[in-house]
């Protein structure tokens, strides 16, 4: 859609307090389209569920959310949703869809690499995403290289144009628009250039953060001191700083318990963010984990096998680190499963001894902490983006469907719509693109 | 063993059931005593039964009904669940031949559903190849699968025979249920690059069909041959004319698993996806003649009237399986229109290494296919299309005792099985 249609400018939707936010909301509130949302049991997510709830929409923030007695302000449009569920939209911490590439196998490091120069917009596969409730994505290259680039948070807004209009960040080209994608284990074992074993990868990573510290050095020591030139400008260690800062969090594909050790030694190491992507045996090394503060964010698969460092998955692995205090989240890695499923991962984590809410908290807060999105989605709280998800019933049933998506106040998916349903149920090749998710899965298992 | 005096004196009130088992399946259980006291007993043979119970006697169903009418003779395990229903049946996955490493590099080799020194390999049987302490077996049958429909994979244009096996049994000759099932055909798409021919999807259907002419002609030639050994005597003329001269035609293990497909004694298990493989799947069957399923099928709802009027029963891509074409709702579009189908874990070429078929059985529960079809796409029907109906698929007095218990709605993603029931045996305790 055109920019000027938007809910929300983009400057608005990016940097700035919350108050400062709801002020400009508000001074909006002639124009803005205010919506309340009547009868749904509303899952808050940062409270406990409310029956009977009221969720109230302005433009494309959340204006309240509360019970059956709280203020529908005048002139709102009221929409019954009795006997349905509402989540926040969904955040999927891990996915590849829309034809993303990342770094090729020139090299094993590739941080100056971004997806977003990547994406089309208009694939086919984000309807899919929509289509099981997903708002946020944290859209990553593949895992076949020890980092393969900058990741790209989206908003799946209505109608986009380009990838302009579906970032979080303000500045496509100078913003940090995600994070960064580093794998380790045997996905990136190749014969050189890459890596050709686990020391090695861990080497490679540590020479290139010690090249971005004395980069980080040269460029302290000039604004410190007019006498000495600033180094020339590098797009690659530019990112790396931004990781080493903690600006730029590293989404860390990582499956075996020492692989995860291997993650935990860098990060103290060098300082940076980090979330554990998969995990598989994160279990194994839950309390150092915890101990560590890493979040781990899981492709709940739903048996062991298919690689070597995949075996030691368990079913109950949620359940484990949820116990040990690990902040636990769960993605798609779509093509791995679904985007439409996203909520099998909760549900099957729970018939494995996670907790509801917990669980909930991990394809909604949590995930969105994994990001450092949690000040605008990942919860119903006034003055977070208006991205929701209608659900048919209880969202850990398999019977349940996802009716309606909501992003920044506009519905982007219509179960009842015969063009958007085709995309939840799928059939006769509605994901067009297949091909290119295909080779990045083709890429992934012959690593 | 007490146990075992006690189940002699059974064999012989069992009677007619036990000449049921087959020879190899009464070799290795002698078949257990086990109740099972179900809130809801789905017998797939009628409404389910409330607060039932189930009675297995040397490994048999001896009785199955509402509790009041159904006494637990003393001494027997009794096992109680909310909700019964008979062992699961895969009806195709390619587990004991495709293992859970996923690897045939190195050491590791444990990937032997496709073999690609040729394209056509009807000779190669399953019962070579499975592995019945695989660990996905063992995985599988968590999940309430008792029997599996199992062998050579898709991506040869004929990639071997199948087997049906339960899932129990530290060898081949314990667990096989029938030797050689199916014969596994792939066109189109889905054939693997290794291959040098067929480079295009119509030269494999040219290479099958040399290949099942080869097998009719080879076949004509045997029946001639036996008609000549049993007429005997007049050497008259013909003489058919070969190398061999009269007597016995020399055997050839490729003519000969084709030729078993030819005259029906086995079924070819045809993958294809999209509505031209179908098509093509279609006319093969039509000009040889041979008993089909058509596996994976992606794009069988575009060609439904003609699959109905061929006659052949599908069994459809598993629902969460990654598909281009791939619907959740296709096995409910082959029962609209009213195709035989059963669904299936299929084959998985990476993570995860299997698909559990209760959970893409849920999917299809969900997705216009019900509860009621969706559980009887996993018991009943499969038996039915495996021909195995006889023995499983559905309690009723007489058949094997192969359970699988829940504590709640089966498709539901927070219940569990908690037992699963092999001829009496119970081979798993775990709720999963």
């Amino acid at each position: 859609m055109p920019r000027a249609l938007c809910p929300i400018p983009r400057a608005w939707r990016v940097a700035g307090t919350v108050p400062l936010l709801v002020l400009l909301a508000s001074s909006l509130a002639a124009q803005a389209p205010v919506r309340a949302f009547r009868g749904a049991q509303l899952h808050p997510i940062a409270g406990p569920p409310i029956e009977q709830g009221v969720l109230v929409v302005e433009g494309g923030r959340i204006l309240a959310v509360g019970g059956s007695s709280t203020t529908i302000p005048r002139g709102a449009e009221v929409i019954d949703v009795g006997g349905k569920v509402i989540l926040p939209g969904l955040v999927d911490t891990h996915s590849h869809l829309g034809s993303v590439s990342g770094g090729d196998r020139s090299a094993p490091l590739h941080p100056g690499v971004r997806a977003l120069d990547s994406i089309d917009v208009r694939s086919d596969s984000f309807w899919r995403a929509r289509a099981g409730g997903i708002t946020t994505i944290n859209v990553m290259p593949g895992s076949g290289l020890l980092m393969s680039g900058q990741t790209v948070y989206i908003k799946l807004r209505r109608d986009p144009r380009t990838i302009d209009d579906w970032l979080f960040c303000d500045d496509p080209i100078g913003g940090i628009c995600g994070a960064m994608k580093m794998a380790n284990g045997t996905n990136p074992l190749d014969p050189p250039p890459q890596s050709g074993s686990r020391a090695k990868s861990a080497a490679l990573v540590r020479a290139l953060y010690v090249k971005a510290q004395e980069y980080q050095h040269k460029v302290d020591e000039a604004a410190a001191d007019s006498a000495k030139k600033a180094p020339p400008r590098d797009l690659e260690l530019e990112a790396l700083l931004q990781v080493l800062r903690g600006e730029r969090i590293v989404q860390h594909h990582t499956h075996r318990h020492n692989d995860i050790a291997t993650v935990l030694r860098l990060q103290q190491e060098f300082g940076f963010r980090v979330v554990i992507q998969h995990g598989s045996e994160a279990w194994k090394v839950a309390d150092q984990l915890a101990a560590a503060k890493v979040p781990v964010s899981i492709t709940f698969i739903d048996a062991p096998g298919g690689k070597e460092e995949v075996l030691g998955w368990r079913l109950d692995a949620p359940a484990i680190l949820e116990r040990a205090g690990v902040d636990v989240g769960f993605n798609t890695d779509d093509w791995i499963t679904d985007s439409r499923l996203l909520l099998r991962a909760p549900a099957l984590a729970v018939r494995y001894g996670m907790s509801r809410e917990k669980a909930l908290e991990g394809v909604t807060l949590a995930a969105a902490r994994m990001l450092g999105l949690e000040e605008r989605v990942g919860s119903l709280e006034p003055g977070k983006d208006a991205d929701f998800v209608v659900l048919s019933g209880d969202p850990l049933s398999v019977y349940t469907q996802v009716e309606e998506t909501w992003v920044e106040g506009e519905r982007v998916f219509d179960r009842d719509d015969p063009e958007h349903r085709r995309f939840a149920v799928g059939g006769y090749r509605v994901y067009r693109d297949l091909a290119t998710h295909h080779d990045v899965l083709e890429s992934e298992a012959h690593q | 063993m007490i146990r075992r005096a006690r189940m002699s004196a059974r064999r012989l009130a069992a009677g007619a059931a036990v000449l049921l088992l087959s020879a190899t399946a009464a070799a290795i259980a002698q078949g257990s005593d086990i109740a099972v006291r179900g809130g809801t007993i789905h017998t797939l043979t009628g409404p389910p039964i409330r607060d039932g119970v189930v009675l297995v006697r040397d490994g048999k169903i001896a009785a199955v009904g509402p509790a009041a009418s159904v006494p637990i003779p003393d001494g027997i395990e009794v096992l109680e669940a909310v909700v019964v229903t008979p062992g699961l049946i895969d009806a195709h996955s390619t587990l004991g031949l495709s293992g859970i490493y996923n690897s045939n590099v190195g050491q590791v080799r444990d990937q032997d559903q496709l073999e690609t020194s040729a394209p056509i390999q009807p000779e190669l049987r399953a019962i070579d190849a499975y592995d019945a302490r695989e660990k996905l077996i063992e995985y599988a049958r968590g999940f309430g699968v008792t029997t599996i429909h199992t062998g050579h994979g898709p991506g040869a244009l004929i990639s071997g025979q199948t087997m049906i096996a339960k899932t129990r049994g530290d060898s081949t000759e314990e667990a096989v249920v029938v030797p050689f099932k199916m014969l596994a055909f792939t066109l189109g798409n889905g054939l693997s690059r290794e291959f040098k021919s067929p480079g295009t999807s119509a030269k494999g259907v040219a290479m099958l069909r040399e290949a099942l002419l080869e097998a009719r002609q080879y076949l004509e030639k045997r029946e001639t041959r036996t008609a000549a050994t049993q007429d005997d005597g007049e050497g008259d003329g013909e003489g058919e004319g070969d190398e061999k001269g009269g007597g016995e035609a020399a055997r050839n293990l490729r003519h000969e698993a084709l030729a078993a497909l030819l005259q029906g004694e086995v079924t070819a298990l045809v993958t294809a996806h999209s509505a031209p493989e179908i098509e093509a799947a279609l006319r093969l069957q039509e000009e040889f003649d041979f008993p089909m399923v058509i596996d994976g099928a992606a794009e069988a709802p575009l060609l439904l009237e003609e699959i109905a009027a061929a006659g052949v029963a599908v069994l459809p891509h598993p629902p969460m399986a990654r598909l281009r074409q791939g619907s959740f709702e296709t096995a409910a579009k082959l029962r609209d229109a009213g195709i035989p189908f059963a669904l299936q874990s299929g084959f998985e070429g990476y993570v995860p290494k299997t698909r559990v078929l209760l959970f893409e059985a849920a999917i299809a529960a969900a997705n216009g296919l019900g509860f009621d079809d969706a559980l009887a796409s996993i018991t009943r029907e499969p038996a039915q299309l495996l021909g195995i109906a006889d023995r499983v698929g559905t309690l009723e007095v007489g058949k094997d005792g192969d359970l699988a218990l829940f504590d709640g709605d089966p498709f539901e993603y927070t219940s569990h099985v908690c037992a699963v029931v092999i001829e009496g045996e119970v081979v798993s305790r775990e709720c999963r």
